[in-house]
């Protein structure tokens, strides 16, 4: 038997193949091509249970749509009028066919519906099974993530945040940029703060997105099962730079988790190992100086053009030049800078080459973002990289 | 044309002369029909314009990191071919169709205003014009067609010295809708009269062509969705320039208030957009078919339906704002009804079509064209209502895909319909069979190149509105194949306006009704004189023209009627 001879496949039997053809054409295709933002390749169960609704939907939407062109091809094909083709019988109707074809796709709608409202409810937070308290902050164009110990603080800290009056603060255990780092296997409340336009989160691999929206509480959750690295966006338009608002999720074993918290929680790295430190006011290190020590020197002392220093911008917890903090709250916090995969939201690389390429000139790579083009000098720059790339 | 008697001093301006003149016949004309055709020609200008910013924006995102437009012009761009594509053509278009088409098909002599009929005519050229020079007058709204507050309030963006949207950008777009917005208005009330009022005596309502059922439906639609548009622009445009603070979260106010104003409006928009082309199908299948429509209760009572229902179903646009799990289960069924009476249409085209005669016609394909693709806009749709995969897909290119579907895949290859069966009675002439295939299939062919690889996009994890992106495997090849479908598509429609000229300056050898067709607007000449009828035909049933060519069996000896 040859079922594939094409004269001995009837219409019927063509049908009924097209559908699995489609399904396992579709299968083999979307899955194998996927690449690293993949939403039908989930790695946690909140994107499992999406992705599984869409291969129902998918299927559903297969059998509808090889049936309705069927009959639309079929048609086209046996009524073509042709020199001898009779008059066709004036039909105005058949209520009883109306009747049938309201009600099955009703069914079939029904059914849809059906499975996702239990999807819906099936992908609610699980109640009191969060271990790891994230504020996201949705900056023009980056992403801060504030972590905490407890849902209690993480609020706080949200109303802080959103400029209304709160007596002690928490102070976040880790404030990190561009690369939110979760452990594996357990349930991450976010908390998603904006106070300027609306964003919205998403890391496909791991779960569908939650719109930050000033002014709302928003929050979302996700688990991620296996360890590694997902690609994050934000998906509502929100500006010059929506394109470079990415970030990366990364999930590690607990233990793994464990280290770098602890060290995300140490001092800055600080290559001036002078007692007592160099202060501001004694100017220049010197030459002989590290390249590290020179681009701290940069980093906590210079103004460059138009009166910008680093850290009017940024901070540097735990670590001092002189007396000089580094606190800038309006860029990423760089504490730990050098441990980071990514810069200004995903536009390059954190390797030195891609960092030389942006403090030469930031609004080349992102235009409209908040750096300006200090004019930095290609000595500056290079002790500005060793600087920071030092921070680990 | 000058009163008899009254001299008219040479060279001097008057409005009888102005009226005289080849030009100026049609710039004060108020007959329906030529405000019809300028309507639809101005539509269809504005349809090219907002091609060329499609292809503008197809060729940046052709490769990785490309630099073809800048972020700012790009956001530009992408504004602006969502509002020209939506205000400037389809509605126009659709409003000229109706224009020219309705009264005829109803059996009326005018539009029930025609004077206001003419003022909404100059209000959309003005409109469009005024929102098109935008991009030489310091730069075109750059916010989204939905300008979502508070990307397009003039505050504080979150830190000192940065406005969110400094400029005047969103000044053009608020004042560009509020005009148009009052086209759409006087247009509706128009229709709505006329369809209501001036019918021929016998056709009932339950007698009027689709076509005419559709446009009083959608006239329904923006009478009352426009105001929430109105209000909601006119409240930002206070928050830009008067200090108020509706849609600010540091003030009190709540951005979400927009966007529950917006697709309020926006969602009945939807079917404004769609609710034509199936009346355009409704007419062009059973002519070509040899039939009357399958279900004609079924196909306009359905129309209706969906007219109330896209009333409750604007939420849908929203399901990632963060709404309670009630409503969103509640915007999840009610957008699962919508679909219902959508699927009920599909099912009458197949049986108007299933058993026929197919006469297949460049008009034919187009119509055929419209519902093979409509469906899959249709079953994207609702997959986009599973609200657990919506979390994923919104905002993403997938969305890109449906809306695209729906729109050129529905609404702009019903116009192509339409354009093919109807330019006949605007002209009197044929458009050329053979380039108009040639065009059909360059559209078919182009738009799923387009339009199809965006749905796996959109899976990849591609967000929407992005002006470049990185290198990414999954991503590359896609983009470049859906930039060649934007460019076939172009083929197709520069072969078009080919067949337009060519047909345009050749003979009138169209003849009166060169489709056999069964409507009122067939049975009087073409074009047809400024009276339309020179005695109003009696109907008594929804074929009429059929009844008069077939005396022996006509509709309202049958039980349909």
């Amino acid at each position: 038997m040859r079922i594939f001879s094409p004269r001995k496949l009837s219409r019927a039997k063509l049908i009924g193949w097209s559908i699995p053809a489609i399904v396992v054409l579709g299968v083999l295709f979307l899955a194998g091509c996927g690449g690293d933002s993949s939403i039908i390749d989930p790695q946690g169960p909140v994107a499992l249970k999406q992705s599984d609704l869409f291969w129902f939907i998918f299927i559903v939407a297969t059998v509808v749509f090889v049936a309705v062109e069927g009959v639309l091809i079929y048609s086209v094909v046996r009524f073509r009028a042709r020199p001898n083709s009779p008059e066709p019988r004036q039909i105005h109707g058949n209520t009883r066919l109306e009747i049938a074809w309201t009600i099955v796709p009703s069914l079939v709608l029904f059914l849809v519906l059906g499975y996702t409202i239990y999807t819906l409810v099936g992908i609610q937070e699980p109640a009191n099974k969060a271990q790891t308290f994230v504020n996201v902050v949705g900056h023009q164009w980056w992403w801060e993530f504030r972590y905490f110990e407890s849902a209690g603080d993480a609020q706080v800290d949200v109303n802080a945040l959103n400029g209304q009056a709160v007596q002690n603060a928490p102070t976040p255990t880790i404030v990190t940029a561009d690369q939110l780092v979760v452990p594996t296997g357990t349930v991450v409340h976010l908390n998603l703060v904006s106070t300027n336009v609306i964003h919205s989160f998403w890391i496909p691999k791991l779960t569908g997105k939650t719109d930050v929206v000033p002014g709302h509480d928003n929050h979302m959750w996700f688990q991620a099962d296996t360890a590694g690295t997902f690609p994050g966006a934000c998906a509502e338009f929100c500006g010059d730079q929506h394109a470079h608002m990415r970030f990366e999720a990364q999930s590690m074993a607990m233990t793994d988790y464990t280290a770098w918290v602890t060290a995300q929680q140490k001092p800055a790295h600080d290559p001036d190992t002078n007692t007592p430190a160099l202060t501001c006011d004694q100017g220049w290190p010197g030459n002989d100086a590290t390249l590290a020590l020179q681009g701290k020197y940069y980093f906590f002392c210079k103004t460059f053009a138009g009166n910008n220093a680093c850290i009017s911008c940024h901070s540097v917890y735990g670590s001092t030049y002189g007396n000089i903090k580094a606190l800038g709250v309006v860029g990423p916090n760089l504490t730990h800078f050098g441990s980071r995969d990514l810069i200004a939201g995903g536009v390059l690389n954190n390797n030195q080459d891609d960092l030389t390429k942006w403090l030469t000139d930031p609004q080349q790579w992102k235009p409209g973002n908040d750096m300006p083009n200090l004019g930095l000098s290609p000595d500056e720059v290079q002790a500005l990289v060793a600087y920071l790339e030092s921070l680990q | 044309m000058a009163v008899q008697g009254v001299a008219i001093p040479e060279r001097a301006f008057s409005p009888e002369r102005l009226s005289a003149s080849k030009i100026g016949v049609w710039l004060t004309t108020t007959d329906h029909k030529r405000i019809g055709i300028m309507y639809m020609l101005t539509g269809f200008f504005f349809f090219l314009v907002g091609g060329i910013e499609a292809l503008l924006i197809r060729t940046q995102l052709a490769v990785p990191d490309n630099v073809v437009l800048s972020p700012d012009l790009y956001n530009q761009m992408f504004t602006m071919h969502g509002t020209t594509m939506i205000f400037l053509f389809v509605m126009p278009f659709f409003t000229g169709l109706g224009n020219f088409v309705v009264p005829l098909m109803i059996g009326a002599r005018d539009m029930a205003f025609p004077r206001l009929n003419a003022l909404g005519y100059w209000l959309v050229l003005f409109a469009g014009i005024f929102l098109s020079v935008s991009f030489f007058a310091g730069g075109a709204p750059n916010a989204g067609w939905f300008s979502y507050a508070p990307l397009t309030e003039a505050i504080n963006c979150g830190r000192p010295g940065a406005l969110c949207s400094p400029g005047q950008n969103m000044d053009f777009w608020i004042l560009g809708i509020q005009l148009l917005g009052l086209s759409s208005i006087l247009g509706s009330l128009n229709f709505v009269v006329t369809i209501l009022r001036l019918r021929a005596p016998g056709m009932t309502i339950n007698r009027m062509p689709i076509l005419a059922w559709m446009t009083m439906v959608t006239s329904f639609l923006l009478l009352f969705a426009l105001p929430s548009l109105t209000a909601a622009s006119a409240i930002l445009f206070f928050d830009r320039h008067l200090g108020t603070h509706f849609y600010q979260a540091a003030f009190g106010g709540d951005p979400l208030l927009w966007q529950h104003l917006f697709w309020s409006f926006g969602h009945p928009e939807v079917y404004v957009l769609i609710l034509p082309a199936f009346g355009i199908a409704s007419e062009v299948l059973p002519v070509f078919s040899r039939k009357p429509l399958f279900g004609y209760t079924f196909v306009a009572w359905s129309g209706v339906a969906i007219g109330f229902l896209s009333f409750t179903v604007w939420a849908h646009h929203m399901f990632a704002v963060g709404l309670p799990v009630t409503a969103q289960s509640f915007f999840a069924t009610t957008t699962t009804l919508i679909a219902i009476p959508t699927a009920v249409k599909i099912f009458n085209w197949l049986g108007t079509v299933y058993g026929g005669k197919l006469n297949m016609t460049v008009a034919m394909y187009f119509a055929i064209g419209f519902v093979a693709m409509f469906l899959i806009g249709g079953l994207n749709g609702a997959a986009l209502a599973i609200v657990p995969f919506d979390y994923q897909v919104t905002d993403s290119y997938f969305v890109v895909s449906h809306i695209h579907y729906v729109l050129f895949g529905g609404a702009a290859l019903a116009i192509f319909a339409a354009i093919f069966y109807w330019f006949p009675k605007w002209t009197g002439k044929l458009l050329n069979e053979r380039l108009g295939k040639i065009q059909f299939w360059f559209l078919i062919v182009g738009l799923n190149l387009a339009f199809f690889p965006m749905h796996l996009l959109g899976l990849f994890g591609m967000p929407r509105r992005i002006y470049t992106y990185a290198s990414n495997p999954a991503w590359d090849g896609l983009n470049l194949l859906a930039t060649i479908g934007a460019f076939t598509i172009a083929v197709g429609v520069l072969i078009f306006i080919v067949n337009f000229f060519m047909s345009i300056r050749g003979p009138a050898t169209a003849g009166d009704d060169p489709w056999d067709a069964f409507t009122l607007e067939w049975m009087t000449t073409s074009p047809p004189a400024v009276y339309n009828f020179k005695k109003i035909p009696t109907v008594r049933s929804r074929r009429p023209f059929y009844d008069f060519k077939h005396p022996d069996n006509p509709d309202w000896k049958s039980a349909h009627h």
